[in-house]
């Protein structure tokens, strides 16, 4: 009965986790919407950040039949100490408003897209066999459309770092630089890893840290950056409850509407 | 440009096309086209193109505000649709300016400088939930009404262009009526949101569709349009139809319009209504509307923060 329980949060855990990091990884990318290098670039980022939603919706519906509440809900009312987000997806693209002088860098946008979607691909592979049944049948539905994801910011990494253009490499550089301290967060389990591991969920964080460094490597090589991988938490652990001022000031955007009238139908 | 051998030479593929267009005849990218013609659609189908990119920016804001995931999902669905239409539209319009060796480039140019002008819808606020969904259902629709009279267009890529775009603007104009119904079925709030809405719509759905003959703003490209046979109805016409198709709808909900004036004239068969202030289209034609130059200034702003981008994607030069 007890395991059963525990069994119980370890997936509701895990729900959040793939839930909450695809919700706000969705809004930074739809920031980005008209502001691409350029149009061709904004419709194919704009169709990934409205698949991420999907994937967001999906996880807060398995958690609704789970008895969590409402998947819109779970979505839109929950502070920010609630979320389970890795921080380094709540972190703003840059100074400015989405819709008042913007200060977005691609260069960031790039090297924190094809980074994150290179974790979820290996993360949603694990979850291939995870022992909660709606959440592997879940994984191969995200898994087809993780492909051409990972396919369209893999090219952008290689070109950019590839391209000999002095400016593009060293903002390229720079954003690695930025990124990497805090990446480590989406490989976290949060408190209940340990169980989720035992309990056949999902692979440990160590194992899912290990493949994505085996995954980049390779491209790190081949546009001639040596392949010292360092990720830290530097922030803090999102899984636990920590968070920025970028991710309240997110929240209240994405709930504006929904909490002018909770009761509303919308 | 096209300096022809002889006059007789000239008049005779004129006369040529003409006669091609008059048998329904699909003209293409290649074909021999009189300069009026090319020019006419040059202006027409760049100005349709980069309406669609501008016009995804009063919706962007609504995007992560949409008040539930199912509507996120639409909106930004949409978004992405208009992106798509601008990208498909402008793609047409290059290959008419490649006489004049000019590229996307120029043409981002042109609407910087305010040569290239945008729709005038596209200059107003989006100010509340409600009016996104309004855009939806009463832009997009009429959006629908006059590109589905340009659906057999004379000239065979924009037709084609046409047939996606159209096909994707009855969804939204779907997503737009759905939200619009939960809002009517909703709260005194809510149906406040679109009565608010359709106050402030009003006058620039009526706009859209451009004055009903020259005297009202001076110029009317209407009328070498329809002699090219790329669209069939006039402007009034259009206009009309979109009376016929949602005033009933509008009032049955409940919500007002914002003319006292407007009625249905049974012996002429004709909406009456109050004239809408046609000196706006001007206005915004000057890029002085309401949100002209925010919209512009995140177009230019993009451009140019992205200029490191498309350099580094040039293909270098040995
Ligand atoms: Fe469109
Ligand atoms: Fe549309």
């Amino acid at each position: 009965m007890r395991n059963e329980s525990l069994k119980d949060i370890a997936i509701k855990e895990l729900l959040l986790q793939l839930a909450d990091d695809d919700f706000i990884h969705s809004y930074r990318g739809a920031e980005w919407l008209g502001l691409a290098p350029h149009i061709e670039e904004d419709v194919a980022s704009a169709s990934i950040s409205q698949d991420t939603m999907g994937h967001a919706a999906i996880y807060y519906k398995l958690l609704d039949e789970l008895g969590e509440g409402d998947a819109d809900k779970l979505a839109h009312d929950r502070p920010a100490k609630e979320r389970r987000n890795a921080i380094i997806l709540e972190l703003v693209n840059g100074p400015g408003h989405y819709m008042k002088d913007p200060d977005y860098d691609w260069a960031f946008a790039v090297v924190r897209n094809y980074f994150y979607t290179q974790a979820k691909a290996i993360k949603v592979q694990s979850l291939h066999s995870c022992s909660y049944e709606p959440l592997a049948e879940v994984a191969q539905k995200v898994q087809m459309e993780l492909y051409y994801h990972l396919m369209h910011w893999k090219t952008w990494f290689v070109q950019l770092l590839g391209s000999g253009h002095l400016e593009a490499v060293s903002r390229m550089k720079a954003a690695i630089g930025k990124t990497m301290p805090d990446f480590a967060g989406v490989f976290s389990l949060g408190q209940y890893g340990e169980e989720m591991v035992e309990l056949g969920l999902i692979e440990g964080e160590a194992v899912l840290q290990k493949k994505w460094i085996e995954a980049i490597t390779p491209i790190f090589e081949s546009v001639g950056l040596a392949a010292t991988i360092q990720i830290g938490m530097a922030r803090g652990d999102g899984r636990n409850g920590q968070h920025t001022e970028d991710l309240e000031k997110a929240l209240k955007t994405l709930s504006e509407v929904y909490a002018s009238d909770k009761a509303a139908s919308w | 440009m096209n300096v022809l051998l002889n006059d007789m030479a000239g008049e005779e593929k004129l006369n040529q096309f003409i006669a091609r267009i008059e048998a329904g005849e699909k003209i293409e990218a290649d074909d021999w086209m009189p300069e009026e013609y090319r020019g006419t659609l040059i202006k027409l189908i760049s100005m349709h193109g980069i309406s669609e990119i501008m016009g995804a920016l009063p919706e962007k804001e609504w995007v992560p505000k949409a008040p539930t995931l199912n509507r996120k999902l639409g909106i930004m669905a949409k978004v992405q649709d208009e992106m798509g239409h601008g990208q498909l539209l402008l793609r047409v319009a290059e290959d008419l300016l490649k006489p004049y060796s000019k590229k996307r480039d120029d043409l981002m140019q042109d609407l910087f400088k305010g040569d290239l002008k945008f729709h005038n819808v596209f200059h107003m606020e989006a100010k509340s939930w409600g009016d996104a969904g309004l855009i939806g259902w009463l832009v997009d629709g009429a959006a629908i009404i006059s590109q589905t009279n340009m659906l057999g267009a004379s000239y065979g890529p924009y037709a084609r262009a046409l047939q996606r775009i159209c096909a994707e603007e009855v969804f939204h104009a779907q997503h737009g009526e759905a939200i619009i119904m939960a809002l009517a079925e909703g709260t005194e709030e809510q149906r406040k949101l679109v009565q608010d809405s359709i106050n402030y719509w009003w006058e620039s759905l009526l706009l859209f569709f451009g004055p009903p003959s020259k005297k009202e703003v001076g110029t009317s490209k209407q009328d070498i349009t329809i002699k090219y046979k790329i669209r069939t109805s006039t402007n009034e016409e259009l206009r009309q139809a979109f009376f016929s198709k949602y005033v009933k709808r509008i009032l049955s909900l409940g919500f007002s319009i914002p003319d006292e004036t407007l009625r249905f004239d049974k012996e002429s068969e004709t909406w009456i209504y109050q004239q809408p202030d046609w000196g706006k289209l001007k206005v915004f034609a000057r890029n002085e509307g309401p949100r002209s130059q925010d919209r512009l200034s995140l177009r230019r702003n993009s451009y140019e923060k992205n200029k490191w981008v498309r350099e580094a994607l040039a293909p270098k030069i040995i």
